[in-house]
């Protein structure tokens, strides 16, 4: 263990964690705006008749709100396979919660779940 | 052994061989905790959906009752608060403690903003006798029974993300104590990394909230 080792160690200096990516500032203002002009644009896009559509467009621009957050703000983009595995887990399960439920709503036919 | 121990960043946890383990790890905790977080409000996105597709325009109409520009403003609010947590990040990683204090104030300072208009859209609802329960009026409705279910559901979706959120300020506000007092430097900086990604998954919980709430035909003839 040399001098130079200790003092690397210490409290202040030493390197930065190497698990964890530096992103540039210049990154992280791009991903702000992207967000705020999909903001902007499901906004305006709510108040136009798409029929069905538009519930299908919100929640594509949702989703990829979502993943610019997950990737870029949450730095997923740069973690392990193994942190990778974790996030696609939980989508996946979110899926099957989701997916399977809605398979059988949507699959009733008219008349299901009436009030009154 | 003495010797190898006194190079050990004072961090560094003696079941760890050094502190990107570490960090990876603790990075993987908070990623599982936000998994079973997924699940949760995934379940109360689950319960939206089928009620809505069981009484579209129910809520449709009940939808046209919320304020569009205070959601709108709001989603910028949080939107901003997730660009000045990945500074405080950003600043943490460099070791910058002036940097990592302004931003997490700002952080701070725009979740608070955020759950005033929060406030002010609340109140709004008790004002219009539209909070579920023996004093829901919502005379202008066609449907109010359902109409009181989409109202159900936006006050428990709303106020649980707004809970996460006071939750969000506790812990930046302990992060900003620690930022005061040099805590984290270069090489040690992981409670701001793993409290980043707690804020930023509450950010993208309200990025579902804002659409799904706020925006149903808003092009419809119940419209304003």
């Amino acid at each position: 263990m040399t001098h130079e080792m200790t003092a690397a160690a210490g409290t202040n200096g030493g390197e930065m964690q190497g698990a964890t990516h530096l992103v540039p500032i210049r990154v992280y203002l791009t991903i702000f705006s992207i967000l705020m002009i999909l903001t902007a644009v499901t906004v305006g896009v709510s108040f136009v008749d798409l029929g069905p559509a538009n519930t299908l467009v919100a929640i594509v621009i949702a989703v990829t709100k979502m993943m610019l957050v997950i990737l870029y703000f949450m730095h997923v983009r740069y973690s392990s396979r193994l942190t990778w595995a974790v996030v696609g887990g939980g989508f996946f399960w979110l899926a099957l919660l989701l997916l399977l439920t809605l398979a059988d709503y949507l699959t009733r036919g008219p008349g299901w779940l009436h009030y009154g | 052994m003495a010797g190898a121990h006194a190079t050990q960043h004072p961090k560094l946890q003696h079941h760890f061989d050094n502190l990107d383990q570490q960090f990876e790890a603790s990075a993987l905790g908070m990623w599982l905790f936000l998994v079973t977080e997924i699940l949760f409000f995934g379940g109360l996105f689950l319960a939206y959906l089928v009620y809505r597709i069981a009484y579209p325009e129910a809520f449709a109409e009940a939808s046209h009752e919320l304020d569009v520009v205070l959601g709108g403003v709001n989603t910028a609010v949080l939107i901003g608060s997730s660009l000045t947590m990945a500074m405080a990040v950003w600043s943490a990683q460099l070791g910058k403690r002036s940097g990592q204090m302004l931003f997490l104030a700002l952080t701070i300072g725009l979740g608070l903003v955020f759950l005033g208009i929060k406030a002010v859209e609340y109140s709004h609802k008790f004002e219009h006798g539209l909070v579920p329960g023996p004093n829901f009026r919502f005379e202008s409705a066609r449907n109010p029974v359902p109409a009181q279910l989409f109202f159900s559901l936006y006050f428990v979706m709303t106020g649980i993300h707004a809970l996460h959120m006071i939750v969000g300020i506790g812990i930046m506000t302990v992060l900003f104590v620690m930022a005061f007092k040099g805590r984290f430097t270069r090489a040690y900086h992981t409670p701001v990394e793993v409290s980043g990604l707690y804020w930023h998954f509450v950010d993208i919980v309200w990025i579902f909230l804002f659409p799904l709430l706020y925006l149903i035909d808003r092009h419809g003839p119940v419209g304003h």
